[in-house]
C-alpha cells in the first residue's frame, strides 16, 4: 500500500497505513511533545500534551491515525500555550520536588518544564496527600510524582497476562496502585523495565539510585526533543 | 473470613467466573457484606483469576461500591443542585440528628450509614434518597424520623413503602413511592402503544428498509449529542463481522434528567421493541440494556417485561415470528458513575471494568462491546425508533424544526410549580416551557444539565433543538432568589467528583477551575482571576479526551457569558492581586492550643 500524504504545519509528510500522527511526525523529524506515549505501547492518550489541531478540532496526536490529506497544526502559539498549561497542571496536581528526586535529569516531565520555559506554575499547588508504596522487595512507588501516564499499567504484566499495576479511585483522586504479591514476583528485567519506562520518578528500582550523577543525565545536556530536531 | 470466601465463591460461580461480570460479582459482595474489604478484594481476584489491583480499581471507581463499611442500611441522599434547592441539607441534618452520626459516617453500631450521592433521577420529587435500593422521595423531617425508626427497628425497607406512585409504580414488581409526573403527552413517546406492533412491522421489512425509514425520519440521538440514529445503525450494519451488539444507554446521569425513568416505567415494551428493531437492522442477535444503579428498583419489573415478551414470541428464537431472527436482551446493572453515560465508558463498564472512555478511533460501530461492532443508543431513541417504524419516517419528520425532527422528552425541575415530564416538539421556546411548568419568575434556566448552558432572560425566546439549545432532557428552572454561583459550584464539584481521572485537563483542570471559582466566591478574586478562569475553561474543553471534560467548564463559561455581573460584583475592582491566604485562619488552631491571640495585621 502506498504511503499516506499529509502535512504538519505546512510541511509535507508521509505515513504508513494505521500510523498515528506522533509516529509519522517522528519519521519526518518533527517534534510533537509527548509524555504518556511510549514507543511500542498501545497509545493511551492520558496526558494530552501531544494535542494538535486537525480541521479545527483538537485531537491527541498519539491516538489519532493519519488519514490521507490530513492538515495538522502542531507548532502554533495557541497549542504551545495550552501544552504549557497541561505541564503546569501536572506539576501542581502532584508533589514534584525536583532537587531531591532520583529521576532529576532523566525526568521527562522536568525536561518538558524546561523546554516550555515554565518558571512557576500559574495554577495553585493542590498538595495532594499521596502515600508511598515501599513494601515490595524490588521497586518502590513514590506516588507523589506519578503523572498517570499508564505506561506501567500498559506494559508490566505477569507471564499469564495479569496486570501488576493499575489505577484505583476516580477523578482527582485517581492514583496508580500495585498488586503487591505480583510485584514481589517481578523478574529483575521486568522491575528495571518498570523503572525505565516511568517518565518521572514514581517507579524506582531499589538499591541502584544515583548511579549516574546529576549533571550527566539524559536531559542535563540536551533538551527533550532535540534528538529529533537535530539541534 | 469464611463468610467472605463463601460469598465470593457463590457469586463468582453464579457468573461462571467471567471477568466481564466483575460488576455483578462485586455488587453481590457489597450487598452481602456491606463493604468490599481488602480481604474480599484479594478473594475476588483469586477466584476470578485477575490481579488485586484490577478488582480494587473497579471497587474504588463506582459510587455504590465501598472498601469501608457503608452500613447495614446505607442512605444515599442526593445532593445535586435541585435537591439542594429543595432543602436537601435540612434533610441531611434531620438524618444526622436521628441516626446520631454525620454524613460520610456510619453509626457506631454499624447499622446505618449516611452518604451523599450525585443525581438519582428524582429531581421532580426532591429531596430524595435511595436506601438499600429503595427510593424515598419528597423527604421531610417527619418522614426522615419515621424512616430512621424503621431502620433502627430492622425493617425491610421495601416493606415500609405503603403509598405507591401512579401508573406502573404500583406494579407488584416495582411498588415504589415514585410519581411519574407526566405533565404533557406528545405524539411519539407518550402516545398509546400496542405491544408487539412495531417489531412485527419491522421484521416484515428488510433491515435495509428499516434503516432507510430511520434515515427518512432524521431521528437524532436523544442523549444530547444528536448523532443521526439511522446513520449509526447503517455504519454498524456495514461493519465487518458476524457478531454484533445493540446496546441501550440507560444511564441517564446528567443532573436534572429523569425522562428515561418514565420510559422504563411506562414504555418498557416500546423500548425493548426499539432495541429489537435496532438489532434486526444492524444484524445483532444480542441486546444489552445498561441500567444505572440508581434505577435498581425497576430491574425486576424490566426483567418481567422481557420474560413476557419471550413468552409472546417477540424475543428469543425466531423473534416476532421472523425466521432466523434470533434476538434476546439482557440487563446489565451499573454501579454509580456519571461518566458511564459516555458510550465507550458504558461499554467498558458493561465489560466489568472501570468506566473509562475509550480512545477513538475505533468507534463502537467498528469495535464496541466485547470488541464487536456495536450501536449504543439512548432509551428515548429506541422508543422513538419503534414509533417511527409504526407511523413512518415521513410522519415523524413532519414534527419539529428543520434540523431537529420529532418530539423531545424533557424533564423539568427546579423553581416551577409543575415539575415533571413534558413531551414537546423540537422548536419549543424556553418561555413556552416556563409558561407550561409555571416557572414564570425564573431568572435563569439551565438547559441540558450542568454540561449544558445556563441562560438568562434575554434567551428565553430561544428554542429547544440541536442547533440552538440542545439538551438530553434536563431543564432546571432557577428562581429569582437563587445564588447562581452556588449552583455553579455544585455543578463543578459534581464534575470534579465524576471525572474518570484518565486525562490531565479533566482530572486536574476541573479541580483548578473549582478552586479558582471558590477564590472568587470568597471575595479574593480580581479582574485577572476572571481572565484566568475564562482562559482555563478553554484549555480544559479543548484538551480533554471525552465529552465530560469537553463540557465540564460550561457552568462557569456560560454564567461568565450570561451572568457576568454576578462575578463582577464578587471581585475586588482595580486590584491586581489579592492574597487568598488567610493568616488568622491558618494560625487559629495553634493559637487556641497556646492560649494566645494572634498578632496579625488587620485582625
Amino acid at each position: 500500500m502506498s504511503d499516506i500524504k499529509f502535512t504538519i504545519d505546512g510541511k509535507a509528510c508521509t505515513a504508513k497505513n494505521g500510523q498515528t500522527i506522533v509516529e509519522a511526525a517522528k519519521k519526518s523529524r518533527i517534534y510533537i511533545p509527548v509524555l504518556c506515549h511510549f514507543d511500542g505501547l498501545k497509545p493511551a492518550g492520558t496526558c494530552r500534551i501531544c494535542t494538535v489541531k486537525v480541521g479545527g478540532r483538537f485531537m491527541a496526536a498519539c491516538t489519532t491515525p493519519v488519514t490521507e490529506g490530513m492538515v495538522v497544526e502542531n507548532d502554533t502559539p495557541e497549542l504551545q500555550e495550552m501544552r504549557k498549561q497541561i505541564i503546569e497542571m501536572l506539576f501542581v496536581e502532584g508533589n514534584h520536588m525536583c532537587p531531591m528526586c532520583e529521576k532529576s535529569g532523566n525526568c521527562e516531565l522536568q525536561a518538558l518544564g524546561y523546554r516550555y520555559k515554565m518558571m512557576v506554575p500559574r495554577f495553585p499547588y493542590l498538595w495532594p496527600k499521596r502515600s508511598v508504596i515501599a513494601d515490595t522487595p524490588k521497586i518502590y512507588l513514590d506516588r507523589n510524582r506519578c503523572v498517570q501516564c499508564l505506561r506501567c499499567v500498559r506494559d508490566v504484566k505477569t507471564s499469564d497476562g495479569k496486570n501488576v499495576f493499575g489505577v484505583t479511585m476516580r477523578g482527582g483522586k485517581a492514583i496508580i496502585s500495585i498488586d503487591k504479591k505480583l510485584a514481589a514476583a517481578l523478574s529483575e528485567e521486568a522491575a528495571l523495565k518498570a523503572m525505565n519506562q516511568c517518565p518521572v520518578g514514581c517507579i524506582l528500582r531499589k538499591e541502584i539510585g544515583y548511579k549516574i550523577p546529576i549533571g550527566q543525565r539524559k536531559f542535563d545536556t540536551k533538551p527533550i526533543g532535540s534528538e529529533l530536531e537535530g539541534k | 473470613m469464611g463468610n467472605i470466601s463463601e460469598i465470593v465463591k457463590k457469586s463468582a460461580s453464579k457468573y461462571q467466573k467471567d471477568p466481564t461480570k466483575m460488576l455483578d460479582v462485586i455488587r453481590d459482595v457489597q450487598a452481602g457484606l456491606g463493604q468490599v474489604s481488602q480481604e474480599a478484594i484479594v478473594e475476588i481476584a483469586k477466584v476470578m483469576k485477575v490481579s488485586t489491583v484490577d478488582v480494587e480499581g473497579v471497587v474504588t471507581f463506582y459510587h455504590f461500591f465501598s472498601e469501608v463499611p457503608v452500613g447495614k442500611y446505607s442512605v444515599y441522599l442526593n445532593n445535586s443542585a435541585v435537591s439542594v434547592m429543595k432543602g436537601c441539607y435540612d434533610i441531611a441534618k434531620a438524618f444526622e440528628k436521628e441516626v446520631g452520626c454525620k454524613f460520610g459516617e456510619v453509626s457506631s453500631d454499624g447499622k446505618i450509614g449516611l452518604h451523599y450521592t450525585a443525581d438519582i433521577g428524582m429531581n421532580d420529587q426532591e429531596p430524595a434518597a435511595i436506601i438499600n435500593d429503595v427510593v424515598f422521595t419528597s423527604l421531610t423531617a417527619d418522614k426522615v424520623k419515621a424512616i430512621v425508626a424503621d431502620m433502627k427497628a430492622g425493617k425491610n425497607m421495601q416493606d415500609t413503602i405503603k403509598d405507591f406512585g401512579d401508573g406502573n409504580n404500583q406494579d407488584a414488581l416495582i411498588k415504589a413511592m415514585v410519581k411519574n409526573n407526566i405533565q404533557k403527552k406528545g405524539a411519539v413517546l407518550l402516545a398509546p402503544f400496542e405491544s408487539g406492533s412495531a417489531l412485527k412491522k419491522a421484521v416484515a421489512m428488510t433491515p435495509e428498509a428499516v434503516i432507510a425509514e430511520m434515515k427518512t425520519s432524521n431521528l437524532r440521538g436523544r442523549g444530547g449529542a444528536g448523532f443521526p440514529t439511522g446513520m449509526k445503525w447503517d455504519f454498524t450494519r456495514q461493519s465487518p463481522g458476524k457478531k454484533k451488539y445493540i446496546v441501550c444507554n440507560g444511564d441517564e446521569g446528567e443532573p436534572g434528567t429523569f425522562k428515561d425513568r418514565i420510559l422504563f416505567t411506562e414504555r418498557a415494551e416500546m423500548l425493548f421493541e426499539g432495541m429489537a428493531i435496532g438489532g434486526y437492522a444492524i444484524g445483532a442477535d444480542e441486546g444489552l440494556l445498561y441500567l444505572r444503579a440508581e434505577y435498581m428498583y425497576l430491574n425486576k419489573y424490566l426483567e418481567s417485561v422481557l420474560d413476557k415478551m419471550r413468552k409472546d414470541g417477540l424475543l428469543g428464537k425466531n423473534a416476532a415470528g421472523k425466521k432466523g431472527f434470533n434476538f434476546d436482551i439482557k440487563i446489565q446493572m451499573g454501579a454509580g458513575a456519571y461518566v458511564c453515560g459516555e458510550e465507550s465508558a458504558l461499554i467498558e463498564s458493561a465489560e466489568g471494568k472501570r468506566g473509562e472512555p475509550r480512545n477513538r478511533p475505533p468507534f463502537p460501530a467498528q469495535r464496541g462491546f466485547m470488541g464487536k461492532p456495536t450501536s449504543v443508543n439512548n432509551v428515548e431513541s429506541f422508543c422513538s425508533a419503534a414509533k417511527i417504524i409504526l407511523e413512518g419516517g415521513a410522519w415523524f419528520a413532519k414534527m419539529g424544526t428543520d434540523k431537529s425532527k420529532g418530539t423531545k422528552l424533557l424533564s423539568i425541575s427546579g423553581d416551577c410549580k409543575k415539575p415533571g415530564i413534558y413531551e414537546v416538539e423540537f422548536g419549543t421556546t424556553i418561555q413556552a416551557l416556563l409558561d407550561e411548568c409555571d416557572g414564570k419568575d425564573a431568572k435563569a434556566v439551565q438547559v441540558g444539565g450542568p454540561s449544558g448552558v445556563c441562560i438568562n432572560k434575554s434567551k428565553f425566546g430561544n428554542k429547544i433543538c440541536f442547533d440552538d439549545l440542545a439538551t438530553g432532557g434536563s431543564i432546571i428552572v432557577i428562581g429569582p432568589n437563587r445564588d447562581i454561583l452556588e449552583i455553579v459550584r455544585n455543578f463543578m464539584e459534581f464534575f470534579e467528583e465524576e471525572s474518570c481521572g484518565w486525562c490531565t485537563p479533566c482530572r486536574a483542570g476541573n479541580k483548578i477551575l473549582l478552586h479558582k471559582l471558590e477564590k472568587i466566591m470568597d471575595g479574593h478574586g480580581t479582574e485577572s482571576d476572571l481572565k484566568d478562569l475564562e482562559k482555563w475553561c478553554v484549555t480544559v474543553k479543548s484538551m480533554s479526551r471525552c465529552g465530560l471534560g469537553q463540557t465540564s467548564p460550561n457552568p462557569i463559561q456560560s454564567t461568565l457569558a450570561n451572568f457576568r455581573e454576578i462575578y463582577e460584583a464578587k471581585i475586588q475592582k482595580g486590584q491586581e492581586f489579592v492574597s487568598e491566604f488567610d493568616m488568622a485562619a491558618a494560625v487559629k488552631d495553634s493559637c487556641a492550643f497556646a492560649g494566645r491571640k494572634p498578632i496579625v495585621e488587620g485582625h
